[in-house]
């Protein structure tokens, strides 16, 4: 590509407003990478139970830190929400639903679905 | 590579401000993006405030209206002023669109205009679409054909098979869903672009067209056709209300259908 190096570049991400598909999309990446993060400790936490009730009891007092918690429930959100989206991408790449008017639609349907399986998720987890 | 910032060069300035003369009843203010390649300077945003009593009803009619009464140093592309050419593409208070078929009284409040995001400007609105024309061509957009033409008649094609074109034959290539797609953004040395790959599925699509395999053998590469990642800002924009992601993932399945037999 041929490049002027005195020409600038037009602004983009700096004006441009993203659609709610846009801004899903970029949430969808976002998630991907913190679920991989998250899901290091997660391994944490199953080699503890793995090391014995000593080092389980230890990692519990971490755990039951709220802020822990908070991270905890938002690594389940975004679980979800990665989930919800993966399905959506599923329906696009059978060429379906690709409609303007369906696009806002399912991108709301996404964020409540997953909202909606994280509170299941909790109620079934307080329950249990 | 994926930059979110704007290089020096192209950080943008306050500009100007023209103000509308004392007494103006119903004013609009635009703000419009402006670089002239001979000042040597960034960037800036000019400030122009119109009678909108006294203008047309388009935000094209605002910027000849700029260019011929307030500052005829502005420079743009237009032509058709009826959404057939597509030069006036621009971005229009952060969404692409064609200045001439865009209503001023479709926005509130100040109007802000800036030229096709990512692309290397040559004079204010004016971007540089030479790469853009040459991935268009690079797509071979004419028929190709084996066989030897009808002795007596031209290619005929049945009614079906025309209809197969609507929705894809009307792209203007004005590149409004190119620069709206991030992935065109970072890899648009590679990435062939929603607009691009529009025009490539319309030639697989013909009826007439004999090539397809060759065409499709083309795409089948990792940048040129799947650096696409359904972000849907290419169907959100476009001016004509087409559907490009809708036509590139008709061509993923054809490559999906060909690799199955």
């Amino acid at each position: 590509m041929f490049t002027n190096n005195s020409r600038p570049i037009s602004p983009h991400l700096q004006i441009y407003k993203l659609p709610l598909t846009g801004i899903i999309s970029i949430c969808h990446r976002t998630t991907g990478a913190l679920l991989s993060v998250g899901l290091i400790f997660f391994v944490c936490i199953v080699s503890s139970i793995a090391d014995g009730a000593v080092t389980y009891r230890a990692m519990q007092v971490l755990t039951d830190l709220w802020l822990v918690r908070l991270i905890y429930w938002g690594f389940i959100y975004a679980l979800f929400f990665h989930l919800c989206h993966g399905v959506r991408h599923l329906i696009w790449d059978a060429g379906n639903s690709f409609e303007r008017d369906t696009l806002n639609r399912y991108a709301i349907i996404e964020l409540a679905a997953s909202l909606v399986l994280t509170l299941v998720t909790l109620i079934f987890v307080s329950k249990g | 590579m994926a930059e979110f910032t704007l290089p020096k060069n192209s950080v943008l300035t306050e500009g100007k401000t023209f103000k509308a003369p004392a007494g103006t009843k119903n004013i609009r203010r635009f703000e419009v993006y402006r670089w002239d390649p001979e000042s040597g300077e960034n960037p800036r945003i000019d400030i122009y405030e119109l009678d909108k009593d006294n203008c047309g009803t388009m935000v094209l009619d605002a910027i000849l209206k700029i260019k011929n009464e307030i500052d005829s140093t502005l420079t743009f592309r237009r032509s058709c002023r009826e959404g057939v050419c597509g030069s006036c593409a621009m971005a229009i208070n952060g969404k692409n669109t064609l200045a001439c078929t865009k209503a001023i009284d479709s926005y509130s409040g100040t109007i802000k205009i800036f030229p096709l995001p990512h692309m290397q400007v040559i004079k204010d609105l004016v971007p540089d679409m030479t790469h853009f024309f040459a991935q268009y061509a690079s797509i071979k957009p004419w028929i190709e054909t084996q066989t030897p033409p009808p002795a007596d008649t031209e290619r005929l094609q049945s009614k079906e098979d025309r209809a197969k074109l609507d929705g894809l034959y009307d792209c203007i290539l004005c590149a409004c869903c190119s620069t709206s797609c991030p992935s065109y953004w970072w890899n648009s040395e590679r990435y062939l672009g929603p607009a691009v790959l529009l025009q490539a599925y319309r030639w697989l699509v013909d009826s007439r067209d004999e090539n397809t395999g060759e065409r499709l053998d083309d795409l089948e590469d990792p940048f040129k056709l799947y650096r696409c990642h359904t972000i849907m800002n290419c169907t959100d924009t476009c001016p004509k209300d087409l559907n490009p992601a809708k036509a590139i993932a008709e061509t993923k399945k054809l490559l999906v259908q060909r690799k199955l037999g």
